[in-house]
């Protein structure tokens, strides 16, 4: 059996006084991808937020493993150095910093952490250009700013993209299909697929089943009011799909 | 205001007696000189109870004794200078440039491999035979209200004339180093003139620099007028690299002819008190003026930039973008006065000044505009922001592995991107953002 990746126990999370996560449980192993489905305000993106180390989130207890070490005393710049990759839902515009810049510094700053070497212009360019054509990105976004006047699907795609080049050993999407038509849709699932690999975990955000039909989860949560109220394999999201997720809070208010 | 005839203070005296011993003996300069002294004795230094001043204090450039300093023999002076991270200044054997030490020009700093019908000159030589060109421009119409133009014109000796013929157009730029020295106990002065004649379909750059040794305690009161003629191109990058514990307040006045384009771009990163004055004239139907300017500003540093875009005739087009990043206890100022002449119909002026505070600094921006507009069929806005380094962004940097330091550095050099973007002198936008990039570093 191959080691847990993330361990995350009875987290609790607030932001402005409020709680969010309310004693949240996951386990996710390398070369899984696991799914997170959920209504809105149930906390997804807070958990992923929070892995990221965001620190309007104030983690007022639990405990969260990465490949066995505490990941809650990281800075965000650490997490990342160490592996810990988020796709976000709402990708940040830079004007004044080339994507170009941005990456290799990034990917740089990773690698020496990581103890290997600083890559050149020459190589990190060569780089770039294999992981653009598995996103079908075109090499002129290198030379424009970080995410400025992308489109939704645009940012979307540099997310995954980015993902490509940083390598992650954890990979958080969060809310990656919002936005995004059927096509770049497939783009991104496509992506994501490729960058699936045994020494990788992966784990979907998400409010809808749809990208859960390009992206096959191994496993399948289903968070409500801030902690995981089912757990199940894929065909758990078509069954959130068809019944919503009323049936669920409805069980959940009978249970408190 | 208080008339410096009528105080008893040692400052007047001292002025009044360094303008007694300067040479009477050019009549047509001495009596512009007398009439300037005249003036600056009889307006005193801004009070800043005076419209215009009143957010900038200059009580201690008018409390103290200023007086030209000697330059440093070569030997100590060459090595300090090359050593200075002056990005306007090409040291190179085949550029143009022209240095000048405490007012006066250094020969053998200089380099003047003159295009042809071209003239690159220090002043002095022009000043003696009385230079047609130089006798029409050296006077100041405005004067009488500019106490320290008034000062400039009468301690007149030296400064740089640079003439481009009709049709020529020169792509080496010029680059002119106006270095000041001084101390505490010996403050030094000097009044830096540069005159900027560029002719018909001409094109001209000139990188100007100001700067002094870092501690050098001394007062740079300049003035460059630019004349662009009809259809003429003008890129002047004016570049304020003083010591933090020097004074420095400088005029630029900008007269455009028809169709003729200036870009004027105010660099402000030394100084401690310091006051830029901006004047451009849209003086013929078509012309397009940008002022680009940028202040990074840390410590107690104290940058006020005044400036009026005024359009006196019609179809013609002005651009200001001016954006400060402020640290530690400085203060920033922008006033920035458009006029719209009753001619001046189809204006289209942009004003914006944007302003970063950095966090955890005490620092304060003041910005104010001012439109005055007797046209009716015109297009002006004005915008001011003053923000901070945006959280969200801060944090995709640092989730992607960059540090904390290196990602607000990032973001403060991003802001101040654009600005830098729009200097178009080869070579120097990359040279700038590398000293700008050192002083985040900090």
């Amino acid at each position: 059996m191959s080691t847990n990746m993330l361990e995350i126990r009875d987290l609790h999370a607030e932001v402005g006084g409020r709680e969010i996560l309310r004693g949240l449980d996951l386990k996710l192993r390398a070369g899984e991808v696991h799914a997170i489905m959920g209504p809105n305000g149930s906390g997804k993106s807070t958990l992923a937020q929070v892995l990221a180390g965001r620190d309007t989130y104030g983690v007022t207890g639990g405990t969260v493993l990465y490949q066995g070490e505490d990941l809650l005393p990281l800075s965000p710049e650490d997490r990342a150095r160490a592996g810990v990759f988020l796709a976000f839902q709402y990708p940040v515009e830079i004007p004044g910093v080339s994507n170009n810049y941005f990456l290799r510094a990034s990917l740089n700053a990773i690698r020496k952490y990581q103890g290997q070497e600083e890559l050149d212009a020459v190589d990190f360019l060569a780089l770039v250009q294999k992981k653009m054509k598995l996103l079908h990105m075109d090499d002129a976004l290198m030379k424009r700013a970080v995410n400025e006047g992308f489109s939704g699907g645009e940012k979307k795609r540099n997310e995954i993209f980015q993902m490509a080049v940083l390598e992650p050993k954890l990979a958080i999407l969060d809310e990656t299909d919002s936005g995004l038509d059927i096509d770049a849709l497939k783009t991104v699932a496509a992506g994501v697929n490729a960058l699936r690999s045994p020494d990788r975990a992966i784990l979907l955000v998400t409010h809808y089943q749809r990208l859960l039909t390009y992206i096959v989860p191994d496993r399948v949560h289903v968070l409500a009011q801030g902690r995981i109220v089912k757990s199940g394999g894929k065909e758990l999201a078509l069954e959130l799909e068809s019944k919503g997720y009323q049936w669920l809070e409805a069980d959940q208010a009978a249970v408190c | 205001m208080l008339a410096l005839k009528d105080s008893t203070t040692g400052v007047f005296a001292s002025y009044m007696a360094r303008f007694s011993g300067l040479d009477p003996r050019n009549a047509w300069l001495h009596a512009l000189r007398q009439q300037s002294f005249d003036r600056f004795s009889e307006m005193g230094f801004p009070h800043h109870k005076q419209e215009g001043w009143r957010q900038t204090n200059i009580t201690a450039i008018a409390q103290s004794v200023f007086e030209p300093r000697s330059a440093p023999p070569p030997a100590q002076l060459v090595p300090r200078l090359r050593s200075m991270d002056l990005p306007g200044v090409d040291w190179s054997p085949t550029a143009l440039r022209l240095v000048f030490i405490n007012g006066s020009f250094a020969p053998g700093l200089s380099a003047l491999d003159l295009p042809p019908g071209c003239r690159i000159s220090p002043l002095a030589p022009l000043l003696a035979s009385e230079d047609a060109a130089v006798v029409a421009h050296a006077e100041y119409a405005d004067e009488r209200e500019q106490a320290f133009v008034a000062l400039n014109t009468a301690f007149l000796a030296d400064g740089a004339l640079i003439e481009i013929p009709d049709g020529v157009e020169l792509t080496a730029p010029i680059s002119i180093l106006y270095l000041t020295t001084g101390s505490k106990e010996e403050k030094g002065i000097s009044h830096p003139r540069t005159i900027i004649l560029a002719g018909r379909a001409s094109a001209v750059s000139v990188v100007e620099t100001v700067a002094g040794f870092a501690g050098d305690v001394y007062l740079s009161n300049s003035v460059t007028s630019i004349d662009a003629g009809d259809d003429a191109r003008v890129e002047y990058v004016r570049l304020q690299q003083d010591s933090q514990a020097a004074f420095h307040v400088s005029k630029l006045r900008t007269r455009q002819g028809r169709n003729s384009h200036v870009v004027a771009h105010n660099i402000a990163l030394g100084g401690g008190l310091v006051r830029n004055n901006v004047h451009s004239i849209l003086d013929g139907e078509g012309a397009e003026c940008t002022l680009n300017g940028l202040y990074a500003l840390d410590a107690k540093q104290h940058v006020d930039n005044s400036t009026i875009l005024d359009h006196a005739q019609p179809l013609c087009t002005s651009r200001e973008y001016y954006k400060g990043v402020l640290d530690g206890q400085s203060v920033g100022v922008f006033n920035g006065r458009i006029i719209v002449r009753q001619d001046a119909q189809h204006t289209d002026a942009i004003q914006s000044n944007k302003n970063l505070l950095l966090s955890g600094s005490a620092a304060t921006i003041s910005s104010q505009p001012q439109l005055e507009i007797y046209a009716d069929d015109v297009r002006c806005t004005h915008g001011a922001t003053v923000g901070q380094l945006d959280a969200e962004a801060l944090f995709y940097l640092r989730s992607r592995g960059l540090g904390l330091d290196e990602s607000r550095k990032l973001l403060i050099y991003a802001f101040a991107a654009d600005v830098l973007g729009r200097v178009q002198v080869p070579g120097l936008r990359e040279a700038l953002e590398g000293v700008l990039w050192q002083k985040w570093a900090e």
